[in-house]
């Protein structure tokens, strides 16, 4: 409560729908549990939560009438592998009685647990075993994690960044064993990802460039 | 079905159960699956005792093919989707990505967006409508709503060249303009529509053996379907007023006059009417865009985001320089994440887009209806019928594509 003007913008606070929602979000709930809020655009309420308290956080968010977040629209991983805790696992809500949404991030690695919502929206069994089938974040307390969308028998977690685009397996059709077959992919030529990122935008010590950037700079 | 207890004073407390039930596979080559899902059936007799449905098998990886491309190259995995209404699933990609850049769309290039919504919805609820009047044994309604979506699938193909893979929605506007003579053509073919619809319901609404597969099968209640992640049709026919059109309005949504239809049992059957009801909403959505479509730019006409056209290149050099910009590096999206939704044929689709400033999108989560309704599978096929399961996975209007994605 104390530094709640410390998490938000430095921008005036305008009295929008969702700020107000976000103010009461972060007035509700006990110190020390939210790490960090924003206001995505002005318009979409985040909040960034410790993976222990997840659980009561979206708990009170369902339950609080001023809340009201009956529905569990989706969770999901984003991968960050240059962070300890590299994975986000992000809850977006919706309250059909306030028509309002919010975004609740928590962050854990692959061996840290984080508690499941299951027993709170049934439809976040298969989400879960979504974010365990791609990243291979465990849900503690899921009954229910087995893989959703991979091959039976897959192995690794492809959403990962460090999981090669190509895969690791290819299967085919042996006509000489009558079955399918797994082998390791070849590649005709190295799987090329092009950086587009061109020269021109990055010379920025180009002699007479000075002029293009400084407008650039000015538009945005 | 016969379940035996043998009660054995010999064995004292040890008791033999024998329980006749058996697991079948329906599916993956199943016509009624709807594609290609496995579902694993255990039942008692004829009657569900558990569902299971097995998906990813058209799993293609779209989410992690996205993250390799630019943002104009990954526009067309979208339509690959739910390619049953292609350009609602560009939709919500070209939403997302204008949210983050913060441009905002020429109003015919909205109202043009939103009349494709809507043949995209129809396309949608004819195809669901008719395949499974089919599942449950009739055949006339598919023959006559493939006439009428090979009508709407010509609008795709004279706008934006394709039938189906339209990509035809760009981030800030359309790709090109309507070609001229499609407003007539599509307001000659909105005249004879209501007649299509009265005569599907003709065969359908009040028929005794249509109704006797889907009346007071698959009940779900308003509470169970929101706590089950239900939007669109199948939360509607639960009794929950709840449209995205209307209640977070997109584009020119919120000019426009339309009923939202609402069921109250929630049941197969009111899934079906609802569906029927918006395909009449559409239909007015889609004639009152006709309407006020104002003259003007298709795209916004910053040439950092969306491409100068076909006649400047030809005589400017910079227009040239931004074309080759554009279709080779792309453009670039700030550092952002927005969780942007429409209201699909199918329920809410999301898009969850965090775009860590470079030209191609960081993390693109895509958050289909579909998923969380067959879900619910085992919820309301339990205790029903074997038969009554291919009347409710019709009834959630299931396609793989967007639910493996």
């Amino acid at each position: 409560m104390a530094d709640l003007s410390e998490n938000l913008p430095a921008e005036p606070a305008r009295p929008s729908p969702q700020q107000a929602l976000l103010s009461a979000v972060l007035a509700t709930l006990p110190d020390g549990v939210v790490i960090d809020s924003s206001l995505a655009r002005g318009a979409e309420p985040e909040i960034r939560v410790r993976r222990g308290a997840v659980h009561a956080v979206l708990q009170l968010l369902r339950d609080k009438p001023e809340f009201a977040f009956e529905q569990c629209m989706d969770i999901c991983g984003v991968d960050w592998p240059q962070r300890a805790e590299r994975f986000d696992v992000v809850y977006n809500l919706l309250s059909l009685t306030h028509n309002h949404r919010i975004r609740v991030i928590t962050m854990t690695d692959a061996v840290q647990a984080i508690p499941t919502v299951s027993d709170l929206w049934p439809s976040a069994t298969w989400w879960e075993r979504e974010a365990w089938d791609m990243y291979g974040v465990v849900f503690e307390g899921q009954t229910d994690l087995r893989r959703i969308l991979t091959d039976y028998g897959f192995q690794g977690h492809p959403l990962r960044k460090d999981f090669p685009l190509t895969g690791y397996v290819e299967v085919r059709y042996d006509p000489e064993r009558q079955a399918v077959v797994y082998e390791p992919v070849k590649l005709q030529q190295d799987f090329r990802n092009f950086d587009f990122l061109s020269p021109w935008e990055g010379m920025t010590t180009l002699p007479g460039d000075e002029k293009v950037h400084l407008n650039r700079i000015t538009r945005e | 079905m016969s379940l035996s207890t043998e009660d054995t004073p010999a064995a004292g407390n040890t008791r033999t159960v024998e329980i006749d039930s058996h697991t079948i596979n329906f599916g993956p080559q199943h016509p009624a699956a709807h594609g290609v899902l496995r579902l694993v059936l255990e039942l008692q007799g004829e009657f569900v005792e558990r569902a299971d449905p097995h998906i990813g098998l058209l799993h293609r990886g779209t989410e992690k093919l996205i993250e390799y491309k630019t943002y104009l190259q990954t526009n067309p995995y979208f339509d690959r989707l739910d390619y049953v209404a292609p350009m609602c699933m560009e939709h919500a990609y070209v939403l997302a990505q204008e949210k983050l850049l913060g441009i905002e769309v020429p109003v015919r290039a909205q109202y043009i967006r939103v009349m494709f919504a809507e043949i995209s919805r129809l396309l949608n609820h004819i195809l669901n409508i008719t395949t499974y009047a089919l599942d449950v044994g009739a055949t006339t309604p598919s023959l006559w709503g493939f006439e009428q979506r090979e009508a709407l699938l010509e609008f795709y193909d004279a706008t934006s060249g394709s039938h189906y893979h339209a990509n035809y929605f760009r981030a800030g506007g359309v790709v090109k303009d309507l070609p001229p003579g499609l407003t007539d053509r599509i307001a000659a073919w909105a005249e004879q529509f209501p007649k299509f619809v009265d005569d599907i319901e003709r065969l359908l609404t009040g028929n005794r053996i249509f109704k006797q597969r889907t009346v007071d099968i698959g009940i779900i209640s308003a509470e169970d379907a929101m706590a089950w992640g239900f939007s669109g049709p199948c939360l509607r026919a639960s009794g929950c007023a709840w449209d995205l059109r209307r209640s977070q309005p997109y584009d020119v949504y919120d000019q426009l006059e339309f009923d939202i239809p609402v069921g109250s049992h929630g049941d197969c059957y009111e899934r079906y009417l609802v569906r029927i009801a918006e395909m009449r909403e559409s239909h007015k959505i889609i004639k009152q865009c006709l309407a006020q479509m104002p003259r003007g730019p298709i795209k916004v006409l910053d040439s950092k985001i969306a491409s100068p056209t076909r006649a400047d290149m030809k005589r400017s050099m910079e227009s040239l320089i931004h074309h080759f910009k554009l279709y080779s590096e792309g453009y670039h999206v700030p550092e952002g994440s927005t969780y942007t939704v429409v209201e699909a044929p199918k329920g809410e689709f999301g898009v969850h887009l965090v775009a860590d400033g470079t030209n191609k999108p960081y993390r693109c989560k895509i958050r289909s209806p579909g998923f969380a309704h067959l879900q619910a599978m085992e919820k309301l096929s339990k205790g029903h019928m074997l038969a009554d399961a291919v009347s409710i996975i019709g009834s959630l209007d299931i396609v793989f594509g967007e639910i493996d994605r």
